[in-house]
């Protein structure tokens, strides 16, 4: 039996060493990011809990789409098969283009290839960190996905995967503060940054010169400098742009385009060949 | 074996903590999201302080970090620090009044947010909003029936420490 003379030291000695521990992982983690690679083992190991914890939605989900109406599906199928048709209706004329595209590059003699491999990907709606701008989507390391990859909406550009795990992944946001787009405006190809500001709505686009062509409304679109996204994404629009006196820069700041809190299904893109090669190599390595 | 049992009964109980801590919830909803595990955490600590402490604290605090996707180490470092300020008073707390142990419960709930957002505002720029301490008075105001359940249930299943 021990006395209550024995118990309190000891109290202190087990807070000290796990908080001596805990300390040390953050700054492992935040500082020198020592993490990076048994983050895949980690995010595997608690993803059970959130597909166990998304449970109820889903199914509040399954038992909503079991209650249409024979009239609200007929109404439904019948938009689809209309939206469709228009689609496929483009996709001829694209394919049209792009070849013509193709054929044009060829004489200029430069090469530019068009990768379009995608996946849909569910966003699985847990409570995450209340001070980033993350989300967490159920594809993961056996589905490809990779560190840095683009993910986009049907709308626009939405982020980029920061934390891998075997099923799980989670998107950083491009409104969250440590995000960066470099981006180009559509209408005159001027080049610009994206910011994260750290608000849901807002995106910062600084070192602007003030005298730059640059207008409310204006889309911006990634440039594909940096390389981690595909050119041609809309990424935000101009929301306020105003000469500040006596200043170098003009205060501009954009709206993203996509709905980041409300989207269901986001889009992973592969728009790289090397990146596509890594996960061909990494899946022939598990073989045998 | 009873005391395999007493772990059984208090590792289910953490596991549905961290369920509701991360469950997804309509939009008006989440931010009035109690803190659901350090409500469990110091209910435990509270009924068996020499067996509920910093190291169980530690191990939850880490885990949470993993599934909100925090920096990890900062649920593990808040969370210890309060489960020791229970344990090392838990003979005086067991004898307030619940109005009482409800506004200390209200007290730490508010000061582990306070510490997420100062460790988080070191990190990164935040645009702060204020509804972020809503979670403080759903907690107090669930706090007194959580904490009659939890003894009905941990009557029922007759855990208690063997001093």
């Amino acid at each position: 039996m021990k006395t209550i003379f024995t118990r309190g030291p000891s109290y202190s000695i087990r807070l000290g060493i796990v908080l001596a521990l805990a300390i040390f992982l953050f700054f492992a983690d935040s500082k020198f990011n020592l993490f990076s690679s048994v983050r895949v083992y980690l995010n595997s190991f608690v993803s059970p809990l959130q597909y166990i914890a998304d449970v109820p939605q889903q199914l509040s989900k399954t038992i909503s789409q079991y209650i249409w109406t024979r009239k609200a599906l007929q109404k439904r199928n019948f938009d689809l098969e209309k939206k469709n048709l228009a689609l496929s209706a483009d996709k001829q004329f694209l394919l049209q283009l792009q070849n013509e595209n193709k054929a044009l590059r060829s004489l200029l003699n430069s090469k530019k290839t068009f990768i379009n491999k995608r996946m849909i990907t569910e966003v699985i709606r847990v409570r995450s960190d209340p001070f980033k701008y993350q989300l967490l989507i159920n594809k993961g390391k056996n589905d490809g996905v990779y560190i840095g990859q683009p993910v986009t909406s049907t709308l626009g550009l939405v982020g980029q995967i920061s934390q891998v795990g075997n099923t799980t992944s989670r998107v950083l946001l491009i409104v969250d503060s440590s995000h960066g787009v470099p981006v180009r405006v559509r209408r005159n190809g001027l080049i610009a940054n994206v910011h994260g500001s750290g608000d849901w709505n807002k995106l910062d686009i600084p070192f602007i010169q003030s005298t730059a062509d640059l207008k409310v409304g204006d889309v911006l679109e990634t440039s594909a400098l940096g390389g981690v996204f595909p050119a041609g994404y809309p990424v935000a629009i101009v929301s306020h742009f105003a000469y500040v006196k006596g200043e170098l820069y003009a205060d501009a700041s954009a709206k993203p385009i996509a709905k980041l809190d409300k989207s269901r299904y986001l889009l992973l893109l592969w728009p790289y060949k090397d990146n596509l090669k890594k996960k061909v190599d990494l899946n022939d390595a598990k073989l045998p | 074996m009873p005391s395999f049992r007493n772990y059984g009964v208090i590792y289910s109980s953490f596991f549905i903590a961290l369920i509701l801590s991360i469950m997804p919830l309509p939009l008006f909803l989440t931010v009035f999201r109690p803190e659901w595990l350090l409500m469990m955490l110091l209910y435990w600590t509270l009924a068996m302080p020499h067996k509920i402490g910093s190291f169980h604290a530690f191990i939850l605090g880490l885990i949470l970090d993993l599934l909100l996707g925090s920096t990890i180490g900062m649920h593990a470092i808040s969370l210890p620090v309060f489960s020791y300020a229970f344990a090392i008073n838990f003979q005086q707390i067991r004898c307030f009044s619940i109005a009482k142990t409800t506004i200390i419960v209200g007290f730490i709930v508010f000061l582990n947010q306070l510490f997420l957002y100062v460790i988080s505002l070191s990190q990164q720029e935040i645009v702060f909003h204020g509804y972020y301490f809503l979670g403080v008075f759903t907690s107090m105001l669930i706090w007194p029936w959580f904490f009659l359940f939890m003894r009905a249930i941990r009557l029922k299943f007759n855990v208690a420490e063997k001093l």
